[in-house]
């Protein structure tokens, strides 16, 4: 399974005085089982490339091909492109509708037109990946639930229908840090259960640092930047002019550097800033 | 009473919409806010951090205790008006509570429902869009505005209403990291200027940055004193679920290791500060 | 579809017309209503076009802009328009099948198609000259009086400026649900008038559940804001009658006196 989105290109209401350019030539690729960050200040064009990916928008040129098949082409059926792709928009569980959480979480399987023993299993499966007891819950309303139980449920939605390729946006936005915690713990079980392609927008740096495997960088339509995160996160003075930062430990020991201090590395996760530190000041302490 | 606030033994109960049953959100808490000071309240989602930020601009009532904001007992309903303007607020998410399809005359809404006369309305109006770089936008319409500056607009208008206190309920919660640094900047501005902050928040940088730190766990006051006295306490923030500093974080592990680290380092020019004497 | 309604739509700029009073501007449009129906002769509906076509003018609002609030009503003048011309008995001009045209029916046809057109490009120039909010300001002022009477004069304006405010932010909202929805498989566009009223449903019911959360938050950061109906209430733009008014008031007299004193005298 691969995806590659070649010269993708958008115009927002093109012809009309006020027409812009949301995506401008944008060509990447993703493979097998990877974990793809996506980043960018808002408005660069990170959710309309999203929307692309999962055929709500059509470009004005350029094609995004899945496992071989264009799904730009006229007469694709939409059905199949979801079957393929799943996409979490921001803030999911406003759009929970159902009176329980298990129909709610049926609505897309059946959509897709599996039979209800499919859609079943299923709902249980993706119940559980997304760290919810089943027997539990899914009699009861969505909208008794707390918030990151609504956000989970939401997500389920999603997963039950098993997509090639999963696209999260922004999907800790507005938790509270268990909460944020839980979902990306979450993000990295589905991931390793279902061997899916992962893309996650996030405006946390340190969550993309830590879970990505390659990182997108867009800005004003553009894509800047795509390579791992050591390669993306070298590149601080490109970034800052961006609007985007570095992830905190990396910001901690750059900081450090510039007073002098010996400390050479990208440093994108606390472990790294750790062990350098621990390095650092265990010669000292032995003095 | 010279306290801005002076919270005594509030109790808060509500009645549940699924099972009817009584729920204790605030179970006795004691607080008293000084005048000028910045009081960052954390907690993670039902802690009752929200509900306390209600209670003192009674929109909620105490079940049981006592609110006094500015000296005004919150269960008078006759002091409801001036507890208001004493102690403005500013709630979570930017669209839902601006009122008028204009920047300016969003403003104004708050001094209008005051009384203020015309023209000290437009005094007041034009200095709080200055005060949070939004005068030039005055005459558009909010939909067109970014999370930030919409939430920028709402401070404006808490600021026309000439508060001695603001309250920020999770003010950054649904905003960008561009949009959050800009109303840090705002809420730490006024802090300058004098204004009585209590933000309630669950980014721990954003906590980092107040006086007084005071951590609610199940509906009491679990933690309270410096953003020093508060994060040296590690162990018992990660235990409520809550986020430490990066800097607290990193200085818990190298001790853990066994390396001396002053307990007072919570951010990373003074973990910097600390590493340099060791050039 | 909802974007080719003038009505409430609004064209900034800085003419004589925009910066009139609302609560003129309100009363002037209400007066040329009325007048529209005091007229009955070719005389003085052409008086009636002059004039507004002189004040058209004046506005330098396009007239493209003035003739699109009529496309969504087309259908209902022509039904007006036919409806006259066959049902009103009098001197017989034609036949057809089995109904008639008479003379009679089509003159009013004629006479009520025209104030109808009139009418709508009448209203739609006060809102295409007149931001939403000012009209509200001037519904709220020239209802105040009534309140006497229990009419909810300050209630129904904030109503209206809270809906202006928030009709962008639920038109978003929808277009949000309906593509999270598709995203999971949702079909909008296909099949009979059933199913799509039912595949609605997982629209409806979070776009629902969403005004009615904007509305509870709004209620509270409201209350927070020290709002409490219209008592006590003053106005950052308060509004003044100038030169300009008493000139429209002044007009709009002569106007009507025109339109009187043609219809008795011709």
């Amino acid at each position: 399974m691969s995806i590659q989105v070649n010269n993708l290109t958008h115009i927002y209401s093109e012809g009309m005085p006020h027409q812009s350019v949301a995506l401008e030539d944008v060509t990447f690729s993703a493979d097998d089982g990877q974990f793809i960050g996506i980043i960018g200040h808002t408005g660069s064009g990170k959710s309309t490339l999203v929307q692309h990916l999962n055929g709500l928008l059509k470009p004005k040129s350029g094609t995004i091909v899945v496992s071989g098949t264009d799904i730009t082409a006229s007469g694709v059926v939409m059905r199949d492109i979801r079957r393929k792709i799943g996409l979490v928009f921001q803030y999911p569980e406003y759009q929970l509708f159902e009176e329980t959480v298990e129909k709610d979480v049926a609505f897309g399987p059946l959509n897709l037109g599996l039979d209800e023993a499919e859609v079943s299993v299923r709902v249980r499966e993706a119940l559980d990946l997304v760290g919810l007891d089943y027997e539990e819950i899914h009699e009861r309303s969505p909208f008794d639930l707390s918030g990151g139980q609504k956000r989970r449920v939401a997500i389920a939605g999603v997963i039950a229908m098993k997509p090639e390729v999963l696209i999260l946006d922004e999907p800790t936005a507005g938790l509270d840090p268990k909460a944020h915690q839980d979902v990306l713990k979450m993000i990295e079980t589905v991931h390793a259960h279902e061997k899916n392609i992962i893309f996650l927008v996030s405006h946390n740096m340190n969550d993309i640092a830590r879970m990505a495997d390659k990182i997108l960088v867009m800005d004003s339509g553009k894509l800047v930047m795509h390579g791992t995160p050591e390669e993306v996160f070298s590149r601080e003075e490109e970034l800052t002019s961006m609007g985007l930062a570095l992830p905190e430990p990396a910001q901690l020991m750059k900081l450090a550097r510039q007073k002098g201090l010996p400390f050479d590395g990208s440093f994108l996760r606390v472990e790294d800033a750790e062990e350098a530190l621990y390095q650092f000041l265990k010669k000292d302490s032995f003095k | 009473m010279n306290k801005m606030i002076q919270i005594e033994d509030l109790v808060f109960e509500y009645t549940r919409d699924e099972d009817q049953e009584r729920v204790r959100a605030i179970k006795g808490v004691s607080l008293a806010i000084e005048r000028g000071s910045f009081t960052a309240i954390i907690g993670k989602n039902g802690s009752g951090k929200s509900t306390l930020a209600k209670n003192i601009n009674a929109l909620l009532l105490p079940s049981s205790g006592a609110v006094y904001v500015n000296g005004y007992d919150t269960r008078k309903e006759e002091n409801v008006w001036d507890i208001r303007q004493s102690a403005a607020m500013v709630f979570q998410n930017p669209d839902n509570q601006i009122v008028s399809s204009i920047v300016e005359d969003d403003v104004a809404f708050g001094p209008e429902n005051l009384g203020v006369p015309p023209e000290e309305i437009r005094i007041r109006v034009d200095h709080s869009l200055e005060a949070v770089n939004m005068y030039q936008h005055r005459k558009k319409a909010p939909h067109l505005l970014s999370g930030g500056q919409k939430q920028r607009i709402a401070i404006a208008g808490a600021i026309a209403m000439r508060p001695e206190c603001i309250v920020f309920d999770e003010p950054t919660a649904m905003l960008d990291p561009k949009g959050r640094s800009e109303v840090m900047d705002i809420i730490k501005g006024l802090h300058k200027e004098g204004i009585t902050v209590v933000l309630i928040t669950h980014f721990m940088e954003e906590a980092a940055e107040a006086e007084r730190v005071v951590i609610m766990d199940q509906g009491e006051v679990a933690l309270d004193g410096t953003p020093q006295e508060v994060f040296a306490q590690g162990d018992k923030i990660r235990a409520m679920n809550l986020d430490v500093p990066l800097a607290v974080e990193l200085c818990h592990r190298l001790r853990k290791k066994g390396i001396g680290v002053p307990e007072d380092i919570i951010n990373m020019e003074e973990m910097v500060e600390f590493l340099c004497q060791y050039k | 579809m909802i974007r080719d309604i003038t009505l409430g739509q609004y064209y900034p700029g800085e003419s004589w017309v925009h910066r009139l009073d609302p609560r003129i501007k309100i009363i002037v449009t209400l007066a040329y209503i009325v007048a529209l129906f005091v007229v009955t002769d070719f005389w003085g509906l052409l008086i009636a076009v002059a004039v507004l076509g002189i004040v058209i003018a004046v506005s330098r609002v396009p007239l493209k802009f003035m003739l699109k609030g009529l496309k969504p009503i087309f259908l209902i003048i022509l039904f007006t328009f036919v409806l006259n011309m066959f049902m009103i008995p009098g001197k017989v001009i034609a036949h057809i099948w089995i109904l008639t045209i008479t003379e009679e029916g089509l003159n009013t046809a004629f006479f009520m198609a025209s104030r109808l057109v009139l009418l709508i490009i009448g209203s739609s120039l006060l809102t295409l000259t007149t931001k939403p909010i000012s009209l509200t300001d001037g519904i709220e002022a020239l209802l105040s009086p009534l309140k006497r009477i229990g009419v909810p004069a300050h209630e129904l304006a904030m109503m209206m400026t809270i809906a202006l405010r928030f009709i962008p932010t639920l038109l978003e909202e929808t277009d949000k649900i309906m593509k999270a929805q598709q995203a999971r498989g949702a079909d909008f566009e296909s099949g009979n008038i059933i199913r799509r009223a039912k595949s609605l449903i997982p629209l409806l019911v979070p776009l629902f559940i969403s005004a009615f959360r904007i509305a509870q938050e709004l209620a509270m950061a409201m209350e927070a804001r020290c709002y409490r109906g219209g008592q006590h209430r003053t106005r950052m733009n308060g509004m003044k009658l100038g030169k300009r008014d008493l000139a429209a008031v002044i007009l709009l007299i002569a106007f009507l006196a025109v339109i009187v004193l043609e219809r008795i005298l011709l």
